[in-house]
C-alpha cells in the first residue's frame, strides 16, 4: 500500500461558465517528486491555487470534488491559514517581499509567533542552507531581498517556502525567469529536499520533468490525459498517443 | 577602373527631402508651442506670489504673526486666526485620517469586488465633488444643531473632516493599489491572514502615497471658508497673542480664510496692505504644508523597498 500525501478525486473548477479543471482524480505518494506537465491554460496553476486555497481570493472560482491532504479535507477545512503553512508555494516569477533577506525568511515563523532571536537565526540559516543560498548571502542578511539577482531571489522564495516547514512543496514553473546554471542548482536542491518532503513540480520544460520526477501527470484542457511513472510516460509507448506527441514536441 | 556604383565622396549621404524638411518644421513648432504653454501656466503662480508679497511688505513682520488684532482689526497681528486655522486643520485631520484610511483599507483589501463595492467607490468619488457650501449646510444641521456641539471648533473641524473623507479615501485607495498584487499573494501563500498581510506588507509600502494624500488634503482644508464660517468661525475672538493653547474644542475661533474675507469686505478704513498680508500668511501656510509633503514623499521614496 502506497503512502499518499495527497489524494484528489473528481476535482472540478469553474471560472464563471468556463471549466478550468474537469473532474480530475490522482494521488501523490509521499517523498516523491510529482511533475505536472501540459500546455498553458491546461489548469496547472489553478490546481496549485486550490491546494492551498488561495483560489478563494478569486470571486468567480467554483470548486467541487474532494482534496485530501494528509487525510484532511482541503476544500472545507476551517483552518485555512494552517493549511497554507503545510503547503509551500513557489511562484513562476520570484517575488521577494519588500523586506530584508532575513525578514523574508523569518516572515512566516514570526506570524506563527516565533519571536526569540536565537530561534529565528537558526531557522533562517537552515532554510537558506537548504535552498543553497546561505553561502552567497550570509554576510548581507539585512540587505533587501528584492535587490538579489533573479536566480538568488528564486532560491530565496524556496527558502521562504521552507520556513513554515511544509509537508508539500509546490513549484510553479520555477525556472521560467532564471538561467540554466541556476536551474540545475535548484534541481539539485529539490533532489535533496525529496528526502524530507513531497514536491509537486508544475513545469513547461518536459525534460525537466523527465530529469527530476518519479511520477508525471499530463494535464490538457483541464483533463488528465495520462499519469504514471515518469519512466513509462517518457517511454516510446505511453498509453496515450497524445502524450507521445506532446513529449516529442509535435504540439503544445 | 573603379566600379561605377561607388558613390563619389562629394555626394551628400543624407539628403533633405521636402518631407523631411516638413517634419523638421513641425518638430520646431511643437516644441515652441508646448514650451509657451508651460510658461503661461507658471506666470500666474509667480505673479500672484510676487504681487502679494510686494503689496503686503509694509505690514509683514514677526509681530504680525504672533499678536492679536487691535483697533477693530485695523492694526496688530492675526495670531487668533492663524491659531484657529491650525486647530481646525489639526482636529479635522485627527478625525478624518483614521476613518478615511481604514475605510479605504476595507474597500481595497477586504471587500469582495462586486456591485456593492463598485457602488461605494462611485459614491466616494462623487462625494469628493460636492461643493463645500453644501458640506457647510450639512455641518450646520448635523453637528451644530443636531449633535448639539453649537458653533465651535469641534463642529467646524468635524464638518471639514466629512468634507475631506472622500478625498482621503480616494488617495489612500490609489496608494494601496500601487502595491503589487504579487506581494499580497506571496504573503497569503505563507499562511498570513488578510490583516497580517495588510499590516506587514501592504500598509508599510503604501505609506508614502497615503501621507501625500493626507497632507495635500491639509492644504485644501486650510483654505476652506464656507464650512467654517457656518459652523464655528467668528469675526473676532480675543485671545492672548502667541498662546498656543488659547482655544478649547468647544470654543468658537477665528480662521485665516474668514479673517481675510471680513477684513477685506466688512471693516472700513483698513490699510491697503493688511488683506494682502493675511493672504501671504494663508498662502505661506499652504505652500509650507505642500513642501513638507514633497519632502516626506522624497524621503519615503528613497526608502522604497522594491
Amino acid at each position: 500500500m502506497v503512502d499518499n500525501i495527497l489524494a484528489i478525486s473528481d476535482l472540478t473548477l469553474r471560472y464563471g461558465d468556463q471549466t478550468a479543471l474537469n473532474g480530475i482524480s490522482f494521488e501523490v505518494p509521499r517523498f516523491e517528486i510529482f511533475s505536472i506537465i501540459g500546455p498553458t491554460q491546461s489548469g496547472k496553476s489553478s490546481l496549485l491555487r486550490i491546494l492551498n486555497r488561495t483560489i478563494d481570493f478569486n470571486a468567480d472560482a467554483r470548486v467541487s470534488g474532494s482534496v485530501l491532504l494528509d487525510g484532511e479535507q482541503v476544500l472545507t477545512t476551517p483552518h485555512v491559514h494552517d493549511l497554507r503553512r503545510k503547503v509551500g508555494m513557489v511562484a513562476p516569477l520570484p517575488v521577494g517581499l519588500p523586506l530584508s533577506i532575513y525578514d523574508n525568511v523569518a516572515f512566516a515563523p514570526r506570524l506563527a509567533g516565533v519571536s526569540k532571536r536565537a530561534d529565528l537565526d537558526g531557522l533562517v540559516e537552515s532554510c537558506l542552507r537548504q535552498a543553497a543560498l546561505w553561502d552567497e548571502v550570509k554576510d548581507r542578511l539585512d540587505q533587501l531581498g528584492t535587490r538579489l539577482s533573479g536566480g538568488q531571489q528564486q532560491r530565496l522564495t524556496i527558502a521562504r517556502a521552507l520556513s513554515h516547514t511544509p509537508d508539500l512543496l509546490c513549484l510553479d514553473e520555477f525556472s521560467i525567469a532564471i538561467d540554466p546554471v541556476t536551474t540545475m542548482r535548484i534541481e539539485e536542491v529539490l533532489r535533496e529536499l525529496k528526502t524530507k518532503l513531497t514536491i509537486i513540480l508544475v513545469t513547461n520544460l518536459i525534460q525537466q520533468a523527465r530529469r527530476l520526477s518519479d511520477r508525471t501527470l499530463f494535464l490538457w484542457n483541464g483533463s488528465i490525459i495520462e499519469q504514471g511513472t515518469t519512466e513509462a510516460m517518457f517511454s516510446d509507448h505511453p498509453a496515450n498517443s497524445l502524450t507521445y506527441d506532446y513529449i516529442r514536441g509535435a504540439f503544445g | 577602373m573603379k566600379p561605377a556604383l561607388a558613390p563619389s565622396p562629394t555626394t551628400p549621404r543624407f539628403r533633405e527631402t521636402p518631407a523631411i524638411a516638413r517634419r523638421h518644421r513641425q518638430e520646431v513648432i511643437a516644441r515652441r508651442l508646448l514650451g509657451t504653454t508651460l510658461i503661461l501656466s507658471l506666470v500666474p503662480l509667480f505673479a500672484i506670489l510676487i504681487y502679494l508679497v510686494w503689496q503686503a511688505a509694509p505690514v509683514l513682520s514677526w509681530g504680525f504673526l504672533v499678536e492679536s488684532p487691535r483697533d477693530g482689526m485695523r492694526s496688530g497681528g492675526l495670531w487668533p486666526a492663524l491659531l484657529g486655522t491650525l486647530y481646525l486643520v489639526g482636529a479635522s485631520l485627527a478625525a478624518a485620517t483614521p476613518v478615511g484610511v481604514l475605510a479605504a483599507v476595507y474597500l481595497n483589501e477586504y471587500a469582495r469586488p462586486g456591485r456593492f463595492s463598485r457602488l461605494v467607490s462611485l459614491a466616494v468619488i462623487n462625494l469628493a465633488g460636492v461643493p463645500s457650501i453644501v458640506h457647510a449646510l450639512f455641518g450646520l444641521g448635523a453637528f451644530v444643531a443636531f449633535a448639539g456641539f453649537g458653533r465651535s471648533i469641534l463642529a467646524a473641524s468635524l464638518t471639514l473632516a466629512v468634507m475631506s473623507l472622500p478625498v482621503i479615501i480616494a488617495s489612500t485607495t490609489e496608494a494601496l493599489k500601487s502595491v503589487p498584487q504579487s506581494f499580497r499573494e506571496a504573503s497569503w501563500n505563507l499562511g498570513a491572514t488578510r490583516w497580517q498581510t495588510t499590516r506587514h506588507i501592504v500598509l508599510p509600502n503604501a505609506l508614502p502615497g497615503i501621507f501625500t494624500g493626507i497632507i495635500l488634503m491639509v492644504s485644501r482644508t486650510a483654505g476652506e471658508t464656507a464650512p467654517v464660517l457656518f459652523t464655528g468661525a467668528v469675526f473676532y475672538k480675543s485671545i492672548a497673542g502667541g498662546d498656543l493653547f488659547a482655544y478649547s474644542l468647544l470654543d468658537q475661533c477665528m480662521a485665516l480664510s474668514v479673517h481675510l474675507f471680513t477684513v477685506s469686505t466688512q471693516v472700513p478704513n483698513v490699510s491697503d496692505a493688511l488683506p494682502y498680508a493675511i493672504a501671504v500668511v494663508l498662502v505661506a501656510t499652504v505652500l509650507g504644508v505642500n513642501a513638507l509633503s514633497i519632502a516626506l514623499r522624497v524621503y519615503l521614496r528613497s526608502r522604497k523597498n522594491w
